[in-house]
């Protein structure tokens, strides 16, 4: 019997050629890490502490050596000596007593790592922390884009006619406010802050991107033959367009998912900076760029430099990563 | 040409009209009733009845859209709810700090942006051209606020170069003293997308059958590039001009926000920040009219840079 060699698929091939892509390779190995820290910081295995004052306020990176003030701050305080005319005097050394009973005085750090912020936080695990709050925002607001530009533009691509006319008056609508406008539209309008609140605001406004290049996909693909053939064995509507025709065109969602999830990560951090994103009391990267916008001038440089420049690793690597899926996908367009 | 223009604005009508009702709905339905908001926290029963009979939202929603469709027929939507201010007057005195910001980055951008990608592609493929990209991708990972963040603490606050925020009375003083630096970090962000993406339409056109016509007729390669070259690769790149004006705004908005320049954007955001309805439904209503005009001015520009281009 004759043996028949599968020829390898799209999803095989485009595999094949992002192994041989070392940069690709070496940036998927960081969005991975990214991904596996988030992963561990939202199961609370890593920096799930990171609210403990481990350290004394703005505790400088270990390679500057603690400064000045911040030795100050830690020596222990020579105790006040009584005094006799106060009336209270006894009794303040039982709340003393009180407050030492339920919270030893822990030993703080002159000097961390990475060092720590207003309070005393680790920066690093702040900056993990905040890093999972950005990433899921990016993550699911892209994902809820591109499900919601795939199926516009699967309905108006494969009907065409009254469908496909109403879906584009509304990306005209969409398109003709600028996003940054419609974001802050929509977040004065909401009033309520929140990572769902976020979320559902960059996904109901990134749509558009997605549906364009997805409807003009089914307006190909709806005429080929495999798809008359599956019409011709009584293939339902939504059968052919999602059984048949979108693994098909689903590598250009994932391009588009890949892209997106960049811009909405930069989105999110510049809402959470402006206080339209993450609710007081979450970190993300833009609130911690908020608090260090002030500390700059105090000299205070850390938290700045650590959320920034996880921000531009994550970003850097994902974008080297979504430009070689692009190629891998699509070998016509260099 | 005349009949093309009228048949383009007809279209924009549906456009506008839905731009209109999405802005509508969600400022009068979504949005709630904003008289508690005004009213204060001691508001009793008269004053909010009052209130909402100012703001007519006691009337029925087709009489309120009605209302509102006068208002932006008439320029004039009332004043602003925090600082009383008329809001045709805010959007008229702010559209003058904004544009002088925006108008020479645009410019600048495009030319930096043009002149780079054009020698690039004398190098295409070379170390330096893998470099310069590499560069620019990295560029273009670093949050716009941490340009500003940075820029604004070194340049002006640290070295003194620049006034570290403020705004004066004469466009010379404005242009050459506040908007300097914010024009700076704005060419900054904006030149590293745009030279990759300016890159990738000079690239396009090099591989032409023109070009190697060009270079069969014994023309310099200087010649090829910066002359039949860019003509063609012009198209592109004055569409993107066009649609990326409205992009600039996001970095305006914040530049404006830092250096307390009082532009369209800082306005925008003071407003969200304190739900100053009235001014954000006026400016996201004009700057969709204004988007719309952009991109008929591009396809007119179109046929202006190429003959082959017929606007019917």
């Amino acid at each position: 019997m004759m043996h028949h060699e599968i020829s390898p698929g799209l999803w095989t091939l485009a595999w094949r050629r992002l192994r041989a892509d070392r940069l690709a390779m070496a940036a998927l190995g960081v969005v991975g890490a990214f991904i596996l820290l988030l992963l561990l910081s939202s199961s609370g295995l890593v920096a799930g502490d990171w609210e403990d004052e481990v350290a004394v306020n703005y505790a400088p990176p270990s390679f500057v050596g603690p400064d000045a003030a911040g030795a100050a701050l830690a020596r222990p305080q020579a105790p006040t000596p009584p005094n006799a005319f106060d009336p209270l005097a006894a009794e303040l050394e039982v709340l003393k007593a009180e407050v030492h009973a339920g919270h030893p005085p822990r030993a703080k750090a002159l000097t961390l790592p990475f060092g720590a912020d207003k309070w005393g936080h680790d920066i690093v695990k702040k900056t993990i922390k905040g890093g999972e709050t950005s990433i899921v925002v990016g993550l699911v607001a892209a994902f809820v884009a591109v499900a919601l530009g795939t199926l516009f533009g699967a309905l108006s691509g494969f009907f065409g006619g009254v469908v496909d006319d109403v879906f584009n008056w509304f990306y005209s609508i969409f398109t003709s406010i600028p996003s940054i406008l419609m974001i802050l539209t929509v977040a004065a309008v909401l009033q309520q802050k929140g990572v769902l609140t976020i979320v559902l605001i960059l996904g109901l406004t990134g749509w558009t991107g997605p549906y364009r290049l997805i409807r003009a996909e089914y307006i190909k693909h709806k005429a080929r033959e495999y798809v008359m053939a599956a019409d011709a064995i009584g293939a339902s509507s939504w059968r052919k367009m999602f059984s048949h025709i979108f693994p098909n065109v689903s590598h250009v969602a994932l391009v588009q998912l890949s892209i997106l999830v960049v811009g909405f990560i930069k989105a999110e951090v510049i809402l959470s900076f402006l206080g339209f994103g993450v609710p007081v009391g979450t970190v993300s990267w833009g609130s911690m760029l908020n608090e260090a916008q002030n500390e700059l001038i105090l000299g205070k440089w850390w938290q700045l430099a650590a959320a920034a420049g996880a921000m531009a690793l994550l970003v850097t690597a994902f974008s080297l990563f979504t430009d070689a899926l692009r190629d891998a996908l699509d070998p016509k367009i260099k | 040409m005349l009949a093309y223009i009228v048949r383009r604005l007809w279209q924009m009508l549906p456009t506008m009209a839905g731009v209109i009702v999405l802005v509508f709905l969600l400022f009068n339905w979504v949005g709630g009733d904003p008289s508690y908001l005004l009213a204060g926290k001691m508001a009793d029963e008269a004053a909010i009845a009052n209130i909402r009979a100012q703001l007519g939202i006691d009337q029925p929603y087709y009489v309120q859209l009605g209302i509102f469709l006068k208002q932006i027929a008439t320029f004039d939507f009332g004043n602003a709810w925090s600082t009383g201010e008329p809001v045709a007057h805010i959007i008229a005195s702010r559209l003058g700090p904004s544009l002088t910001v925006l108008v020479p980055l645009t410019i600048l951008e495009t030319f930096f942006g043009i002149a780079l990608a054009l020698a690039i592609a004398f190098v295409r493929g070379s170390l330096t051209d893998r470099a310069v990209m590499v560069a620019c991708t990295v560029g273009m990972s670093i949050s716009i606020l941490v340009y500003i963040i940075v820029f604004q603490y070194f340049f002006a606050y640290k070295l003194g170069l620049f006034p570290v925020q403020g705004w004066g009375e004469s466009l010379g003083e404005n242009l050459l003293r506040y908007a300097l630096l914010p024009i700076i970090i704005g060419l900054a962000v904006s030149i590293a997308p745009t030279l990759r993406l300016y890159r990738s339409f000079v690239l396009d056109e090099v591989h032409q059958d023109y070009v190697r016509t060009a270079r069969a007729k014994g023309l310099s390669e200087r010649r090829i590039v910066w002359v039949h070259v860019l003509r063609n690769a012009a198209i592109p790149i004055i569409t993107h001009v066009m649609a990326n004006l409205p992009a600039l705004l996001i970095g305006a908005f914040l530049l404006e926000r830092f250096f307390g320049i009082p532009g369209i954007g800082r306005e925008v955001i003071l407003a969200v920040e304190r739900s100053d309805f009235p001014v954000i439904k006026a400016i996201t209503v004009y700057v969709a009219a204004a988007t719309m005009m952009f991109n008929l001015l591009a396809d007119l520009l179109y046929g202006a840079v190429d003959p082959r281009v017929q606007l019917k």
